[in-house]
């Protein structure tokens, strides 16, 4: 039977993270499949899940009236694997404070042990480009871009920097629960797509 | 959601807003008090910028650069160039390409849209018409839109590239973009519903026509239940296909408390033919 990833299709940046997983898994040449996931009856026969980029206060607050976050952080903490994309990681992490507005209490997932800085680069005239290397899961370089990104300012134990920038940390792995501060769909390079997809291929064999 | 205060930001965020465009006047009340409409105080601004963690938006005057670079040193995260103000300029509309700051401009038309994108916008709404609390308008562009996508994707696919030269000259833009557009079978930016957006039923029905979301202006904070009212209209928006969900949000709200409507046909001041030939 095929393994089913799911992108989060409250709010954000679906379509591209569909696009970026349907190639991922044509090269890799896996039974998988994608589709876009809302409801809980949706999330609950998932294998995987991507949560995309977008406004983590609209998915947070969205996906705890329709009963989502209930079943998503079930579901993680069973063992799913799951990539958090800027938003995304935002609704993994602890604790979420604004860089100027600072404390939130907006909903979060509450999966991974770490602190993080929203809208850590600035505003939206300070979105940017930059190379960023992800050597413990064999990606040697990558074009990170950053919209508005958060950054993680202290990780728990057991969690492992992906990745820094400017001495900031911008990925995070923790099992099977990945986090990215930038937006690896809306690039060409489809590895860390490919890397999820057979994190999921691999947790279920 | 369009907002004029840092109580009402606030309120939009905790509704789930993805983001919100700070006016000095709601487009109902600009309609109602005449004159020369303007783009907002820096002070309220900032202000605004200060207390919420969404993207904070600003309208400029259609054509008014200088608006558009005072609101791009002001750091918000993106620039309306809009027919709620009064044009600064009947013949151009703002070089977009010039700004950092990404630009959103309305559009009644496919056509309009293109030369909206060439000039460098990154995002187009419909116009409808602003501060009705009426969606004849909004529901008429996107309709327009979408038939005019699905004629230029029908002569992209029979491959007959002379009625596309035809096309781009009849719409005043490049070939180039046409045949992207029409290879794509859609905008190549985000295209959001907006204009006399009064109720989560509005909100659905636009995102049901194929919009990639809404922006409420008058709607919610000219409404009596503006809190609730405001919640409705998001959840509406994101669960627009499942119509428990949107019945659920259309409850949350009193009709007795909506917004007055307009009249399309009988109004004094059409916003939407600001800047439309151009």
């Amino acid at each position: 039977m095929s393994l089913n990833v799911g992108i989060l299709s409250i709010q954000g940046d679906v379509q591209e993270n569909l696009l970026s997983t349907k190639s991922a898994i044509d090269e890799l040449g896996l039974d998988v499949k994608v589709s876009e996931v809302k409801t809980p009856n949706e999330i609950s026969q998932l294998d995987g899940l991507i949560i995309p980029g977008g406004e983590s206060t609209t998915i947070g607050q969205l996906s705890l009236v329709n009963g989502s976050l209930k079943i998503l952080k079930e579901k993680i903490e069973n063992g799913m694997p799951v990539l958090g994309i800027c938003a995304g990681m935002i609704m993994l992490s602890k604790t979420a404070d604004d860089r100027v507005i600072g404390k939130t209490d907006q909903p979060l997932l509450d999966i991974l042990d770490i602190k993080l800085e929203r809208n850590s680069f600035g505003r939206q005239k300070e979105s940017f480009e930059a190379d960023v290397s992800m050597d413990l899961i064999g990606i040697p370089k990558f074009n990170g871009v950053f919209i508005r990104a958060p950054s993680v300012s202290d990780v728990g134990s057991g969690v492992e920097i992906l990745s820094k920038f400017n001495e900031r940390i911008v990925a995070v792995k923790k099992g099977n629960v990945i986090g990215t501060a930038f937006h690896p769909e809306l690039t060409v390079d489809t590895s860390l797509h490919k890397y999820f997809v057979n994190l999921v291929n691999s947790s279920k064999k | 959601m369009d907002v004029t205060t840092v109580e009402q930001a606030q309120i939009a965020e905790e509704a789930g807003a993805v983001s919100v465009m700070v006016l000095d006047k709601l487009p109902s009340e600009v309609r109602k008090a005449g004159g020369v409409a303007r783009t907002a105080s820096i002070r309220i601004i900032e202000d605004i910028m200060d207390s919420v963690t969404i993207p904070v938006m600003a309208k400029c005057r259609i054509g008014h650069v200088h608006e558009a670079l005072v609101l791009q040193e002001t750091d918000v995260d993106m620039i309306d160039e809009s027919e709620v103000l009064t044009p600064a300029d009947e013949s151009h509309h703002i070089w977009k390409w010039d700004f950092t700051t990404p630009v959103v401009n309305g559009a009644r038309s496919l056509a309009e849209a293109l030369r909206r994108i060439e000039e460098g916008a990154s995002m187009i709404r419909t116009k409808g018409e602003p501060g009705t609390g009426n969606v004849a308008e909004a529901v008429t562009h996107i309709k327009k839109l979408n038939d005019e996508l699905r004629i230029i994707k029908g002569i992209y696919d029979s491959g007959d590239n002379q009625d596309l030269v035809r096309i781009a000259r009849d719409f005043k833009v490049s070939y180039d973009i046409v045949e992207q557009t029409a290879k794509l079978g859609r905008l190549p930016v985000v295209n959001f519903a907006a204009g006399g957006i009064a109720t989560p039923a509005d909100a659905a029905y636009l995102m049901s026509l194929g919009c990639d979301g809404i922006f409420v202006g008058s709607g919610i904070f000219n409404a009596d239940d503006a809190k609730q009212r405001a919640k409705a209209i998001v959840l509406a928006t994101t669960f627009w296909n499942e119509s428990d969900k949107v019945k659920e949000a259309q409850k949350m709200i009193d009709e007795r408390q909506s917004m007055l409507g307009l009249d399309v046909k009988t109004l004094e001041l059409r916003m939407q033919d600001r800047g439309g030939s151009a």
